[in-house]
């Protein structure tokens, strides 16, 4: 079933977006690294904002008022995450010497304990809840429309566009979850030659990982009350300014090291 | 060797990154779990200076931050608010991007300063200033951000939490330091324990605004 | 023998304060917080008599503490007999209740054992906490009337001391990584003598950052200008025994750590210079509370500004170095210390008899309360450095070594802000002290000659007495020992 006043790009997008969505989720590393095909980190956040971008098009394209404050909310939370985002991206790309996943985890996963890294990891770690709508910036499970804004974008949407959408939304939680345990807690991922054993050890590291992210999801969601919308950028701020601060702490790390002490 | 200095300054990290948490957190309960947090960050890094040193006398300042700072002094707190009944809402005179904004520079401040004037001291105890030093500033923009009598002291004791950091990291200062901070911090408990039942006594608020017009003639 | 006393000096009052807080016995504890006083200023007389090598421990004794000190407890001891009379007076009143007496006695006592042990302490750390502990019994006296004036500058008091203590321990630790570089670890990188050998040595990077830190913590303890604001209230709502002891002592104990720090941050030449940075704020301080004091309407606020006045004018002396500048800057300090307490003796006791310290409230002073009035427009002749007093003296000596430095334009904003303040005293003055038409007392606000009893004016008497004396015919004895100081601050 379709609203009346919807375009052909309304029906379209569920495809673009599961597509942007899944092709995002092959970039990161899982259980076994080097991936056939570079895994750049730039392109990995350019597919899921591409994802984002289609989804608000269609939140706006329906014409009803509950698509337009979602997709005017989420491109808010958006333009607001993404450069607490880039700065993450920035420690890491430092850090690892370069933006490809695979490299970084490799380089990570040898390099030590760092103070960056563990800012950079919070940031992340509140970017993420706001980009995949969790609470508190955001309520998945919400049926109440004027506190919603991934749900109200998708408002108009039924049957198997529904359902590619709340996939797409399901796999961009994965990724994030796949991305902070490939750079932060590299450990167990299989390195060539592959043995069975080794690979064997990744896949149940891995679930092990994903299963520890949840549950640390399910701590924050239950601890934590959805905040007012206005008090998203707060929020997001402070993921910046965590960024910032370790891109400063790296910088000063240099020079400290730089002489030789 | 490399994993020790790590260690050492993920904890005098973390130390400065629950400075920053303070310095947003707008809530008086949530502000007593970070520092209660921080005081515990701070009793492991303690420890490990301790270790790392081979001074024992240390574990006794480590003890001490554990014991008051993060269990004793948090609880009496917490008490407090509920015996008053006092808002858990913190009235701040920064918003929130401006205290960030300025934190941060404070921050590079502090790295600033101690990354160009002092090249010949320690790397370990170095680095240790750097982040105290950092804690200390925040821990000041904290009290001048804040309007509540408990958010201020709050913001005082983090601010000692960067000064007991320098003095573990700084090698063999005499234990009288580690021991008169934490005795300051137990009778400054004490005192302002006293004031805020006072100020409640006859004003209702731990507002210390409440205070202004009893001033007398100003300055 | 001065091992001994140098244990005692300290031990004496805490012991003492520990008792006072227990007893109940009111008359006993009187007897206990007058006794101690002048046991104490016994034992640092002696302790000064004593021969040279005065170290016990974490304690040692030389000239400069040797003068702070019994500046002190002469100081203290004449406070706890003027605040015997006054509290007696404030119990008749109804004013203090009987735990609020005895909180004020121990805290009293207090208050000198961690003064003298800041003053004896042989070390950055040891005075700081010294003083740390003077600060926290200075903030429950400030408090103690429990009126929400009181508490509003208790709690001024208490944050901002607590902020400038923890900056000035900082600093204490920052200098000791500079010196431990150098000496060695250990207590010995926090003596006095050890760091003021090996200053030259040290690494200038963070002998910097540690004098930043400890001029702005321990500035903000002697009150020196952006960092005053709490000096007026706590003098101006505390029982006003403590405001001359607070005046009279605890300023002069943050001076006495600014001198020491001074000394050793002038004998590295490659760290930042303090001169500049005193001089300056002494200068700004002298100015801007020479200005202030024509505004205030209250009679201890408009001492209190008076004392930021005089810090500045302290700051600018030993700012400026050298024998002759320090020279007049310790003997302003003395005779500064003396004078003002007098005139807190004073204005306290005419508080409690008109029931008010607004000026407006206490004219025609020496018409209505002569034996108290006329005093009061003594010492303000006297603080407003008029001549035959002794402040006279050290301002003249202090331009005079201005004069003769390379600096000599720096004794024009001097001498400007000591007359901005010197008018401001006389033009109070005479609204104090003479009987005006608008404020003709009321016959039952006189005073009888039982109230102004000998334990009230007789401690201000001495002061004012010993001011004079030496500014009519300065101590060859005294001066020839505080010149020998002055060379040794450099």
């Amino acid at each position: 079933m379709l609203a009346e006043t919807a375009s052909p790009l309304f029906r379209a997008a569920p495809y673009g977006v599961f597509a942007a969505n899944a092709l995002a989720a092959l970039l990161v590393p899982t259980f076994a690294t080097p991936l056939p095909f570079g895994g750049d980190l730039i392109t990995l956040v350019g597919l899921l904002g591409l994802g984002r971008f289609l989804l608000a098009l269609a939140g706006l394209d329906v014409g009803t008022a509950f698509g337009g404050i979602g997709a005017s909310r989420e491109v808010m939370i958006a333009a607001l995450a993404e450069p607490a985002l880039l700065l993450v991206v920035f420690i890491l790309a430092s850090l690892g010497g370069s933006t490809d996943i695979p490299a970084l985890a490799a380089s990570l996963g040898a390099g030590g304990l760092r103070v960056s890294l563990g800012f950079a990891l919070l940031a992340l770690a509140m970017v993420a809840l706001a980009e995949c709508g969790r609470i508190p910036i955001d309520n998945p499970a919400t049926h109440l429309e004027l506190t919603m804004v991934h749900e109200a974008m998708v408002l108009e949407y039924g049957g198997r566009h529904l359902a590619l959408i709340e996939w797409a939304a399901a796999l961009k939680l994965l990724v994030y979850f796949t991305l902070i345990a490939a750079l932060f807690v590299p450990w167990g991922l299989a390195t060539p030659p592959w043995t069975a054993p080794a690979l064997l050890f990744g896949a149940i590291a891995v679930l092990g990982k994903i299963t520890i992210g949840a549950a640390l999801l399910a701590l924050v969601e239950t601890s934590l009350a959805k905040m007012r919308v206005f008090r998203v950028p707060d929020f997001l701020a402070v993921a910046l300014m965590l960024g910032a601060l370790g891109v400063l702490l790296l910088f000063f790390a240099q020079v400290f090291a730089s002489e030789g002490l | 060797m490399a994993f020790a200095l790590d260690l050492d300054r993920l904890l005098a990290g973390g130390l400065l990154l629950m400075s920053f948490l303070l310095l947003y957190q707008d809530r008086l309960g949530s502000l007593i779990d970070l520092f209660a947090f921080q005081a515990l960050l701070l009793a492991l890094a303690v420890s490990w200076q301790a270790h790392l040193q081979d001074a024992p006398h240390l574990l006794i300042a480590a003890s001490l931050a554990l014991i008051v700072k993060s269990l004793i002094i948090p609880g009496a707190l917490r008490r407090i608010i509920a015996r008053l009944g006092i808002r858990n809402e913190i009235e701040t005179a920064l918003s929130v991007p401006q205290s960030l904004l300025l934190g941060l520079a404070l921050t590079a401040l502090a790295l600033i300063t101690t990354a160009r004037l002092t090249p010949a001291a320690a790397a370990l105890a170095r680095e240790d200033v750097a982040f105290a030093l950092a804690v200390v500033l925040l821990g000041l923009l904290i009290m001048v951000g804040r309007r509540n009598a408990i958010a201020q002291v709050v913001g005082f004791m983090s601010l000692e939490n960067g000064l007991v950091l320098a003095a573990s990291g700084a090698r063999g200062m005499p234990l009288v330091v580690e021991i008169s901070t934490a005795l300051a911090v137990l009778i400054s408990l004490i005192v302002t324990g006293v004031f805020i039942f006072r100020i409640r006594e006859r004003f209702d608020t731990v507002d210390v605004a409440a205070l202004e017009p009893h001033q007398g003639e100003r300055g | 023998m001065s091992a001994a006393l140098l244990i005692l000096i300290p031990l004496l009052p805490a012991l003492a304060a520990l008792v006072l807080f227990v007893i109940r016995a009111e008359t006993l504890a009187r007897l206990l917080n007058i006794g101690t006083s002048a046991a104490m200023l016994a034992a640092s007389l002696a302790l000064a008599l004593s021969p040279a090598p005065r170290r016990a421990g974490f304690l040692a004794a030389d000239g400069l503490s040797l003068f702070f000190l019994l500046l002190s407890a002469f100081i203290g001891a004449t406070s706890s007999l003027f605040s015997d009379g006054y509290l007696a007076l404030e119990r008749r009143a109804g004013r203090l209740s009987a735990r609020g007496r005895r909180l004020y006695h121990a805290m009293f006592q207090g208050l000198m054992a961690s003064l003298a042990l800041a003053l004896l302490a042989d070390g950055t750390g040891m005075m700081w906490f010294g003083i740390e502990l003077g600060t926290l019994s200075a903030v429950l006296i400030v408090g103690l009337y429990r009126t929400p004036a009181a508490l509003e500058a208790a709690w001024k008091y208490f944050i901002l001391g607590s902020v400038g203590i923890a900056l000035a321990l900082f600093g204490t630790i920052l200098l000791y990584l500079a010196a431990a570089s150098v000496v060695g670890e250990g207590s010995a990188a926090m003596r006095w003598d050890v760091l003021l050998a090996h200053a030259r040595a040290f690494d200038p990077g963070l002998m910097d950052l540690a004098f930043v830190f400890l001029f702005l913590g321990y500035g903000t303890k002697a009150a020196l200008v952006p960092l005053h604001a709490w000096l007026a209230d706590a003098h101006a709502e505390g029982p006003t025994p403590v405001s001359a002891v607070l005046s009279g002592l605890l300023l002069n104990v943050a001076f006495y750590a600014i001198i020491r720090f001074k000394g050793i941050f002038n004998a590295n030449p490659a760290a930042l210079a303090p001169q500049p940075i005193m001089i300056g704020l002494g200068l700004l301080s002298l100015l801007f509370a020479a200005l202030m004091l024509y505004r205030r309407r209250d009679l201890k606020r408009f001492f209190a500004y008076s004392s930021i006045e005089h810090m500045g004018l302290l700051a600018f002396g030993f700012g400026l170095g050298g024998a002759a500048a320090n020279f007049a800057a310790l003997w302003h300090l003395l005779m500064h210390g003396l004078t003002k307490s007098a005139l807190f003796f004073l204005t306290g006791r005419l508080a409690q008899l008109r029931g008010s310290q607004k000026i407006a409230d206490l004219g025609g002073l020496t018409a209505t309360h002569p034996r108290l009035g006329v005093p009061l427009a003594i010492g303000m002749l006297a603080i407003a450095g008029l001549p035959p007093f002794g402040l006279f003296a050290s301002e003249f000596l202090l331009i005079s070594a201005t004069l003769r430095t390379a600096t000599a334009w720096l004794a024009l904003p001097l001498v400007l802000g000591l007359l901005l303040a010197a008018g401001a005293l006389l033009l109070r003055l005479g609204a104090l002290a003479f009987p005006t038409s608008a404020a003709v007392p009321a016959p039952a606000q006189r005073g009888g000659a039982r109230e102004t009893s000998w334990r009230t004016v007789g401690p201000a008497l001495l002061h004012l007495a010993l001011v004079l004396w030496a500014g009519l015919a300065m101590p060859g004895r005294l001066a020839a020992w505080l010149d020998v100081l002055a060379h040794g601050i450099g």
